[in-house]
């Protein structure tokens, strides 16, 4: 791997760009591999890259049905934050954060992350008790969130509407400076590119169409549209159909899911300073780089694997928009589209070993893993080479559902679900 | 936005009328306190999620207020028959050919 650098580019520019490299190698899959991931989105990505990197496992591959990173991890919004309400979620979502902060370092890759600040608003007296709860409850684990007052939150974001007339004025907010965006397809090519240098195969365009087990129960390999492919450990990673591949293994999930639609309008000169999101409106909106307006919508209310949704989704959500910055009611909405998310019962994510020997699944992520890449990655990896979760995702098992031990999120994720 | 044909009110009404709820035919214990742990769970969480037919309950939330089961394509979003609550899962379903 060639390392990127001001060199490379001044080096490159001067023969007419000819000398870069591929990214990552596209190799013919092998007979057998001691992990098999299921699924190149960035998690998928990470885990292999932190086992190559961390554990020195390197006899790695990642299938990917269709595109590399052309699932959830190109769909969603790109909002980083780590402002949960309880112990276990904290723990991951922070772990995420700090590894977000040196990421493009570490992958000699431009993420692109940028701490902008994420902030939530309150329009009534429920919200100011939530979002002061969460404000308390994340100081104490050692997460930055404080509290603004309407005047305080518009001088952070100029462009948003504070006047008392509002339907649902803003009463307050609560601001976690060190979240923020990143670029979503980076993170999935800075991955990629990492584990293929230390030799990690990147297989795309092969679906898993099975599971193979021995009599003994453990997994032996996976039936793709590529042919047979063994493997002493299989790690299923693929967002909204995780429940699907794990059919194929004979676990049935506590999972359902959801289309999720996001939208971006034109591109516009730098607007929207931060991330705002509103759970009582339901909107979430961020400006990328490009100047597109990023705006996030919630889930239709039935199973679907369209990625499609319906319109009336987003006209819901862009009522919102309108509603907190009526300098955008004029604005023009280029493109929107539909993801896959995958709903735990309690909106936690499932980070574990499963009753399968050699079968690890991490999944569950509903409407927001995208943050949580890099950290989930890196405890995944550990809990496939360990065959031993990591300390910060052992709460996250499948058998908190029939213990009844959840991290319900599913009231203080701060999130519009 | 979908379509949904009530099975009470007969016609084809628009999605915002109505309310999904979940997997059908999923029958609540009548010793729900006497469940294992292992039973409570799959009665509680664990759902089919299947990629193609789905049985799902559905409650015509705006108009009649009754609920009502559909069996959908979850790849095509296409409605293949709605019939009544408490009527049995149909053996045989039209253009099933998918």
């Amino acid at each position: 791997m060639k390392k990127y650098s001001v060199f490379a580019i001044a080096r490159e520019a001067m023969r007419g760009h000819k000398g870069w490299e591929e990214q990552w190698s596209s190799p013919e899959p092998k007979k057998e591999y001691d992990v098999v991931i299921v699924g190149a989105g960035g998690h998928g990505l990470a885990t292999a890259y932190y086992l190559a990197t961390v554990h020195g496992i390197t006899n790695v591959a990642v299938l990917e049905k269709g595109w590399l990173g052309g699932g959830n991890t190109g769909r969603n919004t790109t909002i980083i934050r780590s402002n949960y309400l309880y112990d276990e979620s904290a723990g991951i979502y922070d772990h995420a954060l700090k590894l977000w902060d040196g990421l493009s370092q570490e992958l000699n890759y431009n993420v692109m992350y940028s701490p902008r600040g994420v902030m939530m608003l309150a329009h009534n007296i429920h919200d100011i008790q939530v979002l002061k709860r969460h404000v308390h409850a994340n100081r104490l684990n050692g997460i930055d969130n404080e509290w603004l007052t309407p005047e305080q939150a518009k001088e952070f974001c100029p462009p948003l509407n504070i006047s008392r007339d509002a339907r649902y004025p803003v009463m307050g907010a609560a601001l976690q400076r060190r979240g923020g965006t990143a670029r979503h397809d980076a993170v999935a090519w800075g991955y990629a590119r990492g584990a293929s240098a230390r030799g990690v195969h990147i297989i795309q365009n092969c679906e898993v169409t099975g599971v193979k087990r021995a009599p003994n129960g453990a997994v032996t390999g996976v039936e793709t549209t590529r042919g047979f492919i063994g493997a002493r450990k299989v790690g299923v990673v693929a967002a909204g159909h995780s429940s699907v591949i794990m059919n194929m293994a004979g676990v049935r999930m506590p999972l359902e899911s959801y289309p999720l639609q996001a939208l971006v309008s034109e591109p516009v000169k730098p607007v929207v300073p931060c991330v705002v999101m509103s759970n009582t409106v339901h909107a979430y909106i961020s400006q990328s780089d490009k100047g597109e307006l990023v705006i996030g919508a919630g889930t239709d209310q039935y199973v679907s694997y369209s990625q499609t949704g319906g319109l009336h989704i987003l006209q819901h959500t862009l009522d919102a928009i309108c509603e907190m910055f009526p300098i955008f009611t004029r604005m023009k909405m280029l493109r929107s589209w539909g993801g896959i998310v995958d709903v735990t019962p309690d909106r936690s994510p499932i980070l574990a070993k499963t009753p399968v020997p050699g079968l690890y699944v991490n999944c569950g992520w509903g409407t927001g893993g995208f943050k949580a890449t890099p950290g989930s990655g890196h405890v995944f990896a550990h809990t496939i080479a360990r065959d031993d979760p990591h300390p910060i995702n052992a709460p996250f098992i499948i058998e908190r559902f029939r213990t009844g031990r959840l991290i319900d999120e599913a009231a203080a994720a701060a999130v519009a679900h | 936005m979908l379509l949904i044909r009530c099975p009470y009110c007969e016609e084809e009404r628009p999605e915002l009328e109505f309310r999904n709820a979940g997997e059908a035919h999923i029958a609540r214990s009548p010793n729900i306190a006497g469940e294992s742990d292992d039973d409570f769970e799959k009665f509680f969480f664990i759902r089919s999620n299947p990629k193609g037919i789905i049985y799902e309950r559905w409650r015509h939330m705006h108009g009649c207020a009754r609920f009502f089961n559909a069996v959908r394509d979850t790849v095509s979003d296409r409605f293949l028959m709605t019939y009544k609550a408490g009527e049995p899962k149909p053996a045989k379903l039209p253009g099933a050919a998918k």
